[in-house]
């Protein structure tokens, strides 16, 4: 039975409140300008760094030749029967955000995610144009005129041309960029870029301009996760309240209580670009900018008070201090098994991966035994075995490739097609050859039932080896 | 979250509602999400008038756009078939014998012959070719051919068939049902020097005795050392290959009651030229082509 009964009937649904963050200045604020530069930077770059791979291949650094089914990277080459490398990678990434929440929070959202980046740089551009947050609270209350029409226009046009060169740098990682620079202008590119480039910049310019905050709170699935990875030694930004309250405003002053050192200023509260308010406590929608902090800084500088109020913390700390304990170092924050277990786990990912890297074959070998039948009688009534050989030559030249089996003296090898025991492979291209391994009439493995052998490739130029282990069906009497 | 919920400046909006003392927040949702909401109804109403969706009797609504799958896969056929057309002009132009040297046309005869032997052929065959010795279908993985194992013999074979009523061209040749002519003991010598032949007879006078009756009766076919013959399509019986089994049993039958294996012509209407060639090149290139 309910008890009460609402008072008035409530909207179900919450119109957008929306938020104009003042700039703000200090050490957070400079390292996320930093890291802004430095991931836009290698965002737009990398597709126009050249690598000269010598002809016929491409000499873009970065290349993700999907045609080609092969991913450049520098030095490196990924074949796609290599796509583990991918995995590890992903793996890598998963740990890294591991040990990156569990140590320091959100801040992959409060400083790389590109959705934080390119939202910092629609508001940086927003503040160019419109100005400061009052002159945009103004700007936003009045009523459309020549100016504010002017100003919104030139603001989504900049924005517009971000979005565009956004969605444009992407797509060069997948061709030749300077190629299809040439064939975007001259209308001679594939469809399927343009329709990328479009989708990216729709997707850039709403999201950036006016999505921005809603894509963390109900669009991102991260924040859940990240919260459930969290713990009490994790490194947050936090309001010290224990040193802040009452507040300036508060009944308690009003009332007559010695004040705390928050003087309700609202700083961290304009600077937020997700419009909360810090000392509220932690909550969903933080994504640990770490702009509050500057911004109280500031104001506590000015009046002459200790830094710190809002500031990078731990659940932890919280206790010690209310108790006049001395805070906890961060490194102690951050240096936790848990912490050191995954930077381990990382490490050994990274290493073995490195490891793989190096002691990769050039030549690609797969033999797949032919088990329907499992062995032909020739008409001498020597026992023949199939085998379908998958050979890939990753040497950037024509290659010949020389096979021979061991595991039992009289098995010999035959090539389908030709009568040598050896086959061409072009360059950077794979053949599928069957090969015949036969035993003579009434010879060992012609009767055993299954012989252990081992099938050997050979590139004739460079001496360079691989196997493949398999088996020989004979008979079975 | 870790963190306890610090001492809130403003309350938290209820509904109002209390059931046993707990109550409900109103977090009430974005705007923007019911208008998404919104859309998708737009959208599906559209989806439905657009691609077939009410089930009705027989079949759903066809929707304007006359989007089917089965449309799809007819379009696609008639892709492949068309982006294959140059390449199948050059495989059924080329001469027979030239396209195993071709790389590109024998990957392509291979590729698609593999395709076509597995729906035409693999019924008899098998799909591992590998044949089947109770029904007398032959092995085309092993070096012996009864019709010749040359890319333009085999071509013959699977253009016109085996003893069959629908192809004047058909290859043909008929062994007679001994049973009718012999003597049964005379079977007995006959079928274990045929043994003898390859290995070893069930009972060596027999064999001995039978090596007379097999130069007047089988000879003529399957040549006086019993090598066969594949211009009658005569079993070769000195090798280590039988086609319907090398045990007294199963030649005592062959002899008594003879075979009569048939092969349906594939030339005409089943399969065109450019397929029969394709799967000539993948039948040759299996093991035993010669």
């Amino acid at each position: 039975m309910p008890e009460t009964q609402p008072s008035a009937p409530q909207s179900l649904y919450a119109a957008r409140e929306p938020i104009f963050p003042r700039r703000v200045s200090g050490q957070f604020r400079n390292l996320k300008w930093a890291i802004m530069a430095i991931t836009l930077g290698i965002y737009y770059i990398t597709p126009w760094i050249r690598w000269d791979r010598g002809p016929s291949l491409p000499d873009q650094a970065v290349l993700l030749d999907l045609a080609e089914r092969r991913f450049f990277f520098f030095w490196i080459e990924i074949w796609p029967h290599e796509f583990y490398f991918v995995a590890g990678l992903l793996v890598m990434a998963g740990l890294g955000l591991f040990l990156f929440t569990s140590a320091l929070g959100r801040v992959w959202c409060g400083y790389a995610c590109p959705q934080t980046v390119w939202t910092d740089l629609f508001i940086l551009v927003e503040r160019w144009i419109e100005g400061d947050r009052n002159a945009r609270l103004r700007l936003h209350r009045q009523k459309w005129d020549l100016r504010k029409a002017r100003l919104r226009l030139t603001k989504w046009i900049t924005w517009l041309l971000i979005a565009v060169a956004t969605g444009g740098a992407w797509v060069f990682y997948f061709t030749d960029a300077p190629t299809l620079l040439v064939d975007l202008f001259t209308l001679n590119a594939h469809p399927i870029a343009y329709t990328t480039i479009a989708v990216l910049t729709g997707t850039t310019f709403f999201f950036g301009g006016f999505a921005r905050e809603q894509i963390c709170i109900y669009a991102c699935p991260w924040p859940r996760i990240q919260a459930a990875m969290m713990d009490e030694d994790t490194l947050t930004v936090g309001y010290r309240a224990w040193r802040g309250e009452p507040r300036k405003h508060s009944e308690e002053v009003a009332a007559g209580a010695p004040m705390g050192d928050c003087i309700d200023c609202m700083a961290c509260v304009n600077v937020c670009p997700m419009g909360i308010d810090i000392r509220d406590g932690q909550q969903l929608e933080c994504i640990t900018c770490a702009l509050c902090i500057d911004a109280c800084d500031d104001v506590m500088e000015k009046i002459g008070k200790p830094r710190g109020l809002i500031d990078y913390m731990a659940f932890t700390d919280e206790e010690r201090e209310r108790a006049g304990q001395p805070p906890k170092p961060i490194w102690k924050h951050i240096f936790r098994p848990r912490t050191i277990l995954y930077t381990a786990l990382w490490s050994l990912v990274g290493v073995g991966l490195v490891f793989a890297l190096f002691i990769r074959s050039d030549i690609d070998l797969t033999v797949a035994p032919v088990r329907n039948p499992t062995y032909v009688t020739l008409s001498d009534g020597e026992i023949r075995n199939i085998y379908e050989v998958r050979l890939r030559n990753m040497k950037h030249e024509a290659t010949r490739f020389k096979f021979s089996v061991k595991g039992d003296p009289v098995l010999f090898i035959t090539l389908e097609g030709t009568p040598y025991a050896s086959v061409e492979v072009p360059a950077d291209e794979m053949v599928l050859q069957r090969v015949y391994v036969t035993a003579p009439k009434d010879s060992g493995p012609a009767q055993a039932d299954r012989t252990d052998i081992r099938i050997w490739v050979e590139d004739t130029g460079s001496g360079t080896r691989a196997y493949k282990d398999t088996v020989f069906n004979g008979r079975g009497q | 979250m870790a963190k306890k919920p610090q001492q809130k400046t403003k309350e938290v909006e209820t509904t109002g509602h209390s059931w046993d003392g707990i109550e409900e927040y109103n977090n009430p949702l974005p705007r923007w999400w019911v208008w998404v909401f919104y859309a998708t109804i737009v959208w599906g109403i559209w989806y439905v008038i657009a691609y077939p969706a009410w089930p009705l009797v027989n079949q759903a609504t066809a929707g304007y756009k006359g989007w089917s799958t089965r449309a799809n896969v007819a379009a696609e056929i008639e892709a492949a078939r068309e982006a294959n057309a140059d390449i199948n002009a050059r495989l059924v132009s080329a001469e027979l014998e030239a396209i195993p040297a071709d790389p590109e046309l024998n990957a392509y005869a291979v590729s698609a012959g593999g395709a076509v032997f597995r729906t035409w052929c693999a019924q008899c065959h098998g799909s591992g070719a590998a044949g089947v010795k109770a029904g007398g279908y032959p092995n085309l993985l092993d070096n012996d051919w009864l019709w010749g194992g040359t890319l333009e013999e085999i071509h013959t074979t699977i253009t016109h068939g085996i003893r069959n009523e629908t192809d004047p061209d058909a290859r043909w040749s008929q062994m007679p049902a001994f049973g009718e002519m012999l003597e049964p003991a005379e079977i007995d010598q006959v079928v274990n020097y045929v043994m003898s032949l390859s290995g070893t007879p069930q009972d060596a006078q027999a064999a001995a005795a039978g090596e007379q009756i097999y130069l007047d009766n089988c000879a003529v076919c399957h040549g006086d050392a019993g090598e066969g013959d594949i211009y009658q399509g005569a079993p070769n019986l000195a090798d280590a290959i039988w086609l319907y089994g090398g045990d007294y049993d199963t030649i005592r039958e062959t002899v008594t009651n003879s075979r009569f294996g048939i092969m349906p012509p594939m030339g005409g209407a089943d399969l065109s030229e450019a397929e029969i060639r394709a799967v000539t090149v993948y039948v040759h290139q299996l093991g035993g082509g010669e």
